[in-house]
């Protein structure tokens, strides 16, 4: 009867995935957001192979050049190649996003499971906690924590990480409220299961699916929020190659040299909509009653 | 009733209020080395330290010292610029009513754009226009508005010549940098005016509306979007206090001279009593436009106030 039930649940696993995949693809939009997300970890992870020139290597002669065959995007203030300097840059963008999404992740979902699963005094504390944090707009906490913290990319992927918490705290708290008196949950209390037990085995996996769709609209956000740090110079140190300190490079030669500040503003466009078109495929996917 | 509720509104936003300032208070005191040395400034002598740190009261109890950080925030009293010498409200005074002027105007635009393109869009679903504009919306979103800004700088006043790249002198000045900061609202709100079209046009009292002969026009404009329009007030409510703290790039963009710019160059030069305030000040304003928010929302539906 055991291997029936296995067979079954993952029958119905298999199903359920196809089925997500079916929606997805049904969406072309979330199937371009797809490939611009595939392609930016692409160039993220085999850096080395794709860029035509060494991304640190400058030459005062060339410095500002025009796009050409040689180097398609041209060349910066320093004269390096600026495709390879932003195909090195998806690096640290990715890197960002990744930091960041874990410190909200791994910080935010348990408090706000803890917070709805154990309601009352706790829920009451730790909401007005998150209350008072959601307080600070859009980039504002994360600015203050750079202020205290120091300039630099760790600093950086800390304050970003720290403003997110609240957000995963809520979301975490919402699902499970929305879970926690379900009669699975109430037949693993029958059975005599730890509060420890109920929260990792049963409250945390199912009240994923509003986590997965944040974390993939969140990473666009990480993205845009560490690019724009990085262009107040609060970010990488030189001559790292990050997108939003390129484009405050570039930014002092706009009216000469165009091209310098264009194309990384652009990668964080690009990179930015590709995350947003695959969060709000998956959010239709996942959870349709989300559906705007 | 709803002198009620405004009144418990009210008293929730006072704990909001105090674990904002205890949560600015706490950051600028756990930082490492000496508060009083930071706070005082790097060019400081030990005399400016001495006083500075008799001033907070840091030799006292951390409670104590949190009472007085209060008392001198309820005095207008925020210390003293370490850059330049002057009270940190004078400086941020000089340069608030520009970062002001800039969410307003970037606010007008968003609403007005937004609004209507997702009022368009909503009635005419699955229309051309609805298409494209929801598309042009997503770009909106994931545009970085440094890049936006950049992009119209070049476009508008470089190549065309048509708006001046940076300062703050005149009305033109205002033009570009307000439709950078309010394109990613602009786009927001569309959404949200389009979605909650959508939502109304379904109801029973619309049906109503249209089955006793009422015109397509009347239907929309003086029975939907009456409706329709309540969620969409409170996004662009929260718009104005996110622009608020949006407005940092955008003005150092354009060289916009507001608090924006003010917190950027502090932070860059550890001038800790301005980014103090300057963060104080944003936060306390976006509580109070979320309350206000909050009771025009209880005013247009008033089944809120009964919950």
């Amino acid at each position: 009867m055991g291997s029936s039930e296995t067979e079954y649940s993952e029958r119905k696993e298999r199903g359920r995935v196809w089925e997500v995949f079916r929606r997805l693809s049904k969406r072309v939009t979330a199937l371009i957001g797809l490939v611009i997300v595939l392609l930016f970890l692409i160039s993220a992870l085999i850096a080395p192979l794709l860029a035509p020139h060494d991304p640190y290597e400058h030459s005062l002669a060339h410095k500002l050049a025009k796009p050409s065959w040689d180097y398609p995007l041209g060349r910066d203030e320093l004269g390096r190649c600026i495709l390879s300097r932003i195909i090195y840059g998806a690096r640290i963008s990715l890197l960002i996003g990744l930091i960041v999404i874990s410190i909200g992740i791994f910080v935010g979902v348990p408090v706000g499971v803890v917070s709805a699963y154990y309601g009352g005094k706790v829920d009451f504390i730790v909401q007005r906690f998150v209350d008072t944090m959601l307080a600070f707009p859009g980039i504002l906490l994360a600015l203050l924590l750079i202020a205290m913290l120091g300039v630099g990319l760790h600093n950086v992927m800390i304050a970003v990480g720290i403003s997110t918490i609240p957000i995963y705290a809520r979301l975490a708290r919402s699902s499970v409220l929305a879970i926690k008196s379900r009669q699975f949950v109430e037949a693993a209390r029958s059975i005599g299961a730890s509060h420890l037990r109920i929260i990792l085995q049963h409250l945390i996996p199912n009240s994923l699916s509003p986590i997965i769709v944040q974390s993939t609209l969140h990473m666009a956000t990480a993205i845009l929020w560490a690019a724009g740090l990085g262009f107040l110079g609060l970010g990488v140190s030189p001559p790292t190659a990050e997108w939003g300190a390129m484009l405050n490079g570039g930014r002092l030669y706009i009216r000469v040299a165009y091209h310098v500040a264009t194309f990384p503003g652009l990668m964080i466009f690009i990179t930015v909509l590709g995350f947003n078109l695959l969060g709000d495929g998956l959010r239709d996917a996942l959870d349709p009653r989300l559906k705007t | 009733m709803s002198s009620q509720y405004i009144i418990r509104r009210l008293l929730i936003m006072i704990p909001v209020l105090f674990g904002v300032s205890l949560i600015i208070f706490t950051i600028v005191r756990v930082l490492p080395g000496d508060p009083a040395v930071v706070l005082a400034g790097p060019h400081a002598t030990k005399d400016v330290v001495e006083q500075v740190r008799i001033q907070l009261g840091l030799d006292k109890h951390p409670v104590t010292q949190y009472v007085i950080f209060l008392k001198n925030i309820f005095r207008g009293d925020l210390g003293t610029s370490s850059r330049t010498g002057l009270p940190v409200t004078q400086e941020i005074m000089a340069r608030f009513p520009n970062t002001l002027l800039l969410a307003l105007a970037s606010i007008l635009v968003a609403t007005v754009l937004g609004v209507l393109t997702g009022i368009i869009a909503g009635v005419k679903q699955n229309s051309k226009f609805d298409y494209l504009s929801m598309l042009v919306a997503l770009f909106g979103i994931s545009m970085p508005v440094f890049w936006l800004g950049l992009m119209l700088m070049l476009l508008f006043s470089i190549q065309l010549g048509w708006f001046p790249a940076v300062g703050a002198d005149s009305f033109k000045h205002l033009v570009l940098p307000a439709i950078t900061l309010g394109a990613n609202s602009t786009a927001i709100i569309a959404r949200m005016t389009r979605s909650s079209m959508l939502e109304v046009i379904r109801l029973d009292y619309i049906r109503t509306a249209r089955a006793k002969g009422l015109t397509e026009k009347l239907v929309i404009w003086r029975h939907a979007l009456k409706n329709a329009l309540i969620p969409v007030v409170t996004v662009i409510g929260l718009q104005t206090g996110t622009l608020l703290g949006g407005a940092v790039l955008t003005e150092i963009v354009f060289a916009w001279p507001g608090i924006g710019r003010l917190l950027v160059e502090s932070i860059l030069s550890r001038d800790y009593p301005v980014i103090q305030g300057v963060v104080l000040l944003v936060a306390t304003l976006f509580i109070f436009i979320n309350l206000i928010v909050d009771i025009i929302y209880s005013f247009l539906d008033p089944r809120i106030r009964y919950h």
